[in-house]
């Protein structure tokens, strides 16, 4: 089955048990109903137990899953009047990112985000979701755009980080998306990011910086990806397992350390399992942020983002090595 | 034999002729081989030469301490926040004591040299980092350092004058690490909206989450010659579209070709140059037109 991880087989397996009981019952005159009943207690005991003791470990395979929703998904349930605007008037359009004008319960907003696939095929034109300098400047496009007519700009993450190629250097890459951080952190609409799968390094950042931070349950966020991370500091991609134990990189931990603001429950066993049921829960936050966010004044928005990110990092003052 | 055990060994009749893999291990301190060119000069030279190799032009990487020495005017550098050191956030093993070999190794408290000071009597605040602190690498106290330099010359209405040497964000710390990227660059957003002045200077090797961040933004771009500038690593990248790069790719002169960057300047000339950036950006008196 394409639909089950590692972690939950337990779970799948005894529901398959369940279902063979239940289609046993129905072609034979034994009656099965209190062997059933009793699987099924079993069952729900089970998923709480698996799904509310995942470590981080599964909450990243939850996070890369084929089938976890993307932003076109969360884009298409939450927004109404979508419209895709594409192109960064440079160089091209780049699939890796999508972006476009919406409403939101009515409301005009901006929506950018990283878009991946979810087959071979979609993959391939959305680049893995792994964007281009060109992704960069389509985002900060619509964001400039929406800034001038004072919409808030909503922006989903997901990337396993911007795309390591030749050509991405050679038209600055990294210029691309240290513009956007310096841009975002002066743009006078209100700025709401949700980390919705994968939040690579840079890459993720480049279209993440805002006034509030909203991770889903699920979703990952760091300065590394965990196999760059154990390649880097054990010579070894497969320790990755240790990085992401290490690294504290999940919604909850990220929420622990204070990085982040909202941390956004999933449906029971990953977003994928209810895409539709998922955007519902994140509506409400949505709204919330919106709602504080769109109180403030310009002025106001962009010093209290100022704010933000500026009392994060940690350090002390050492008297000692001060005097030497 | 025996017998021969305990005679002196008898005086060689030739001469020992070092082959070139031995003459080239020439101690590091009297003489300095250059790692481009291969050939042996004196150190002082060297030194003399602002650790510009005197054959090929090759250009060595400098500490922050002799960087500030090379740019300002004698006796006008004033440190800032000296004090500042890492804590270990993630509890990373090891990352302490990594750090206090650093501090010892160095002299300094971080990746980052902060202060103010005159270049040819203007005064400018300087943030100079050092490749030999993990690597240049930028965790809390680089992003903060930078950070409080960019702040205070907004305080001050001084241009503000930052020299990359980076392996990127610090992996040890995590997430705090690539929070400083946006922290950074939210400090250059608010001095440049002030009106101020930023210029960075690209040295060997900027990379990574420091060249995504505060190295590109500068309202001029400058870097050395040779510096390898980039984003991802070149074996990622050869691994990635299964190509072999050219040697040229992610140096400053490839950089520069392909609009990345306003000039490449050599070490001898960037005194000079930043020099003539700063006074065509001094404040004038509007309405006092001096021509």
């Amino acid at each position: 089955m394409v639909n089950e991880l590692e972690f939950e087989k337990p779970v799948i397996e005894l529901k398959r048990k369940i279902a063979e009981l239940k289609e046993f019952t129905k072609q034979s005159d034994v009656d099965l109903s209190s062997e059933i009943e009793k699987l099924e207690a079993r069952l729900s005991r089970l998923e709480e137990e698996i799904y509310e003791n995942m470590d981080p470990w599964d909450r990243i395979q939850i996070a890369r899953f084929p089938e976890r929703p993307t932003s076109l998904d969360y884009i298409q349930y939450l927004f109404t009047d979508f419209l895709e605007l594409h192109g960064d008037r440079v160089y091209g359009d780049d699939g890796a990112v999508v972006g476009g004008i919406a409403k939101f319960e009515g409301l005009p907003v901006t929506v950018i985000g990283q878009q991946r696939g979810k087959d071979t095929k979609e993959n391939i034109r959305r680049n893995f979701g792994m964007p281009h300098p060109e992704g960069y400047r389509k985002a900060m496009r619509l964001m400039k755009q929406a800034e001038k007519f004072k919409r808030p700009i909503i922006s989903f993450i997901d990337t396993k980080g911007a795309y390591p190629g030749k050509a991405a250097e050679e038209r600055g890459i990294a210029e691309s998306i240290a513009r956007n951080l310096f841009e975002m952190s002066g743009l006078s609409v209100p700025i709401i990011c949700l980390i919705i799968g994968e939040g690579a390094s840079g890459g993720a950042l480049g279209i993440g910086v805002g006034d509030h931070i909203h991770v889903l349950e699920n979703s990952w966020f760091s300065v590394i990806s965990p196999e760059s991370a154990a390649a880097l500091l054990w010579k070894d991609a497969s320790q990755a397992k240790r990085a992401v134990a290490t690294m504290k990189m999940t919604a909850p931990e990220l929420k622990e350390l204070g990085i982040i603001d909202e941390l956004i429950p999933e449906v029971k066993g990953g977003a994928h399992k209810d895409p539709r049921a998922q955007a519902e829960l994140m509506r409400p936050v949505l709204a919330a942020s919106l709602k504080e966010l769109r109180a403030y004044a310009p002025e106001e928005l962009v010093e209290k983002r100022y704010e933000k990110y500026r009392k994060i990092g940690v350090f002390s003052t050492l008297e000692q090595f001060a005097r030497q | 034999m025996l017998k021969d055990f305990f005679s002196k060994p008898k005086k060689r009749k030739y001469a020992t002729i070092p082959s070139d893999h031995t003459k080239q291990e020439v101690p590091e301190g009297i003489m300095s081989k250059c790692p481009k060119c291969g050939k042996i000069m004196y150190t002082k030279e060297l030194q003399k030469n602002l650790k510009v190799c005197l054959h090929c032009g090759y250009h060595y990487q400098m500490t922050a301490y002799e960087r500030v020495e090379s740019l300002l005017d004698e006796g006008t550098f004033e440190e800032f926040d000296r004090g500042l050191v890492s804590k270990n956030p993630l509890a990373f093993p090891g990352y302490l004591e990594k750090l206090e070999k650093d501090r010892k190794k160095t002299n300094l408290n971080e990746a980052v040299l902060t202060g103010k000071g005159n270049i040819q009597e203007r005064p400018v605040v300087l943030s100079v980092m050092d490749a030999q602190f993990r690597m240049g690498s930028m965790g809390s106290v680089v992003g903060e350092k930078i950070t409080r330099a960019i702040e205070e010359a907004d305080r001050l209405h001084v241009p503000f004058i930052i020299f990359t040497a980076s392996g990127g964000a610090r992996m040890q710390e995590g997430i705090y690490s690539l929070m400083q990227m946006a922290k950074t660059s939210a400090a250059l957003e608010r001095f440049s909206r002030h009106g101020g002045l930023t210029v960075t200077v690209m040295t060997h090797p900027t990379t990574g989450g420091v060249t995504a961040s505060f190295a590109s933004l500068g309202d001029i771009n400058l870097a050395e010659p040779g510096a390898l500038i980039g984003f991802a690593g070149r074996r990622i990248i050869e691994q990635t579209i299964r190509e072999e790069l050219p040697e040229v790719f992610q140096t400053a002169e490839f950089l520069l070709e392909h609009g990345q960057l306003d000039a490449v300047v050599k070490r001898h000339d960037l005194k000079k140059t930043l020099a003539g950036i700063l006074d065509i950006h001094q404040p004038t008196n509007a309405g006092e037109l001096q021509w």
